[in-house]
């Protein structure tokens, strides 16, 4: 049964995958990654890492992906010049697909190359796996785990004054200011005299 | 395997059938309670004391033509009301209604919350993308903007839950709270209360945060190019996210399906035979009232002013609060370790 979840799910998110990178709209593409993205995640729930396939939603499908689409809706994208120089690309990319087929080939063969020092072992019955990733992150992993926020730190610092402008002069809002204003300063009640006989009566 | 399917489809309608009808008559509290606040009497002439507008009202919508602009992207039209109530219908299946009541008590409820509530934007940035509209682009870009900032705080808000529970069931976070209103966690959490109750509304795009619809400037902002049932659609979503928005507050702060006098001495078992899914819904109905009675009192924030809320606001003070937590942990000072 599980198996045959496995596989509905592994079909739906290769399909998507292909999808990301024939399909002809940008927005398109965006939303097959979204997809893509879910169907990795069940796939993780179904394995037993319910965390980080949660998280994989939250984070890329929730925050990520949505910045992306809200770019893409903005831009005016012409599509014909985006596929252009498919040839040239193709080297570069095939290198690329190789390195990653590598690299998946490393994870998949390194047990039986006897490279299994860094393995977690299995969370046991009793508590979760997101207590054991809890405790392991903040225990064994604290400085890789330090140094990773760190380095994100850096990162948004450095995003923040790429995109930083000087203030600009002219109109702003001094939020302070208008906070502080009181009712006498902004409103005036005008003491009128009746006037007799007006056009009304 | 075909018995445990039949019943996990029962479950799922046993909890979805009350939540459709639930909407149905909130949209009707909401026209009678702003009506009420109005000196007007809100509809009052469909069946008894207008009891059956609701119904009224959703065959109206059932049998209206559905329209589609001519330069709008047909397949993404037709899925972003399906997108934008799927989330928000999801999100209830870790909801513990009593104890052991819920569809799937998972461990990990509350990122699963998170997570279904951070869905439910995809339908508004679809639909306002796929209708080709200058309204419904401008709705789309402020509610998403608006959803994510506030997703931030509401997320720190709930990271101080967790903190306060050390579990992330959410059953097992109502059975730290168990006792009398003051075992709850709305008093040690205070600031983050308040912060996850202004994130909600502001999530939900309710006045005074609702900027992405904004009758007054872009029409009915995303939503502005639906007719009929598909815009019927996205107003269930938007009120079925409210219930949620108002039974997750009631999970998380108010203690969940614990009586406010339970544990006590003789008023305890004096009100025991209640069933706790009455105390939750009637924790639950405080906020959806909330819903309304903002609706009628407060002017609509400026999008500027939403933002510095969000932003300057109430992220510095979850993240205060989460020191201060943090603090009572390790020292093990605190009305609740």
């Amino acid at each position: 049964m599980e198996q045959v979840i496995f596989y509905i799910f592994a079909a739906v998110l290769l399909f998507a995958g292909a999808m990301v990178i024939t399909v002809r709209n940008p927005v398109h593409a965006a939303l097959f990654l979204v997809l893509a993205f879910f169907n990795a995640a069940i796939l993780w729930v179904l394995a037993g890492a319910e965390f980080l396939g949660i998280a994989l939603v939250v984070i890329y499908v929730g925050a990520v992906m949505v910045l992306f689409l809200f770019v893409l809706m903005m831009l005016d994208i012409n599509v014909a010049p985006l596929r252009e120089g498919f040839a040239r690309y193709l080297p570069v990319g095939a290198l690329v697909a190789a390195l990653m087929a590598a690299q998946l080939g490393g994870v998949i063969l390194a047990e039986q190359a006897g490279l299994t020092g860094g393995m977690i072992p299995a969370p046991s019955g009793e508590t979760n796996n997101i207590q054991v990733l809890g405790a392991l992150l903040y225990t064994a992993y604290v400085y890789p785990f330090e140094i990773a926020g760190a380095i994100l730190l850096v990162a948004i610092v450095a995003a923040i004054a790429l995109t930083l402008r000087p203030v600009q002069r002219g109109r702003y809002q001094r939020i302070g200011e208008q906070l502080a204003t009181s009712k006498r300063e902004r409103l005036r009640i005008v003491k009128m005299k009746p006037r007799g006989g007006g056009a009304e009566q | 395997m075909f018995e445990t399917l039949f019943w996990q489809v029962a479950k799922i309608w046993a909890v979805l059938i009350p939540l459709f009808l639930a909407v149905a008559y909130f949209t009707y509290a909401e026209r009678r309670v702003i009506g009420h606040m109005q000196d007007r009497r809100g509809p009052n002439r469909v069946g008894y004391r207008g009891l059956l507008q609701p119904i009224a009202d959703a065959l109206k919508l059932l049998f209206k033509e559905i329209t589609i602009p001519t330069q709008a992207n047909r397949a993404l039209f037709v899925i972003a009301p399906t997108m934008a109530i799927m989330p928000s219908l999801a999100a209830w299946a870790v909801i513990p209604f009593d104890q052991g009541w819920a569809i799937a008590d998972i461990n990990a409820g509350l990122l699963y919350i998170l997570a279904m509530t951070s869905l439910g934007v995809y339908g508004l940035l679809l639909a306002g993308w796929a209708s080709n509209s200058k309204y419904a682009l401008l709705g789309t870009l402020r509610s998403a903007a608006q959803i994510i900032s506030y997703e931030i705080a509401m997320g720190f808000a709930l990271v101080g839950v967790l903190m306060a529970a050390g579990t992330m069931s959410l059953t097992g976070i109502v059975e730290a709270q168990a006792g009398p209103v003051w075992n709850w966690f709305w008093l040690p959490l205070l600031p983050l209360f308040l912060v996850y109750w202004i994130a909600g509304v502001a999530e939900t795009n309710r006045a005074p945060f609702d900027v992405a619809e904004g009758e007054s400037e872009i029409v009915a902002g995303f939503h502005v190019e639906y007719s009929g049932m598909a815009f019927a659609v996205f107003f269930l979503a938007e009120y079925a996210n409210m219930l949620l928005i108002s039974v997750i507050a009631a999970t998380l702060f108010l203690g969940g399906w614990y009586s406010p006098v339970a544990g006590l001495p003789v008023l305890g078992p004096a009100l025991a035979w209640v069933p706790g899914v009455v105390w939750l819904v009637l924790k639950a109905a405080i906020f959806a009232f909330c819903y309304l009675w903002f609706r009628a009192t407060f002017p609509r924030y400026r999008y500027d002013q939403i933002m510095r809320l969000g932003w300057k606001v109430l992220i510095p003070v979850t993240v205060v609060w989460l020191v201060v937590l943090t603090g009572f942990a390790y020292t093990g000072l605190g009305p609740w370790f």
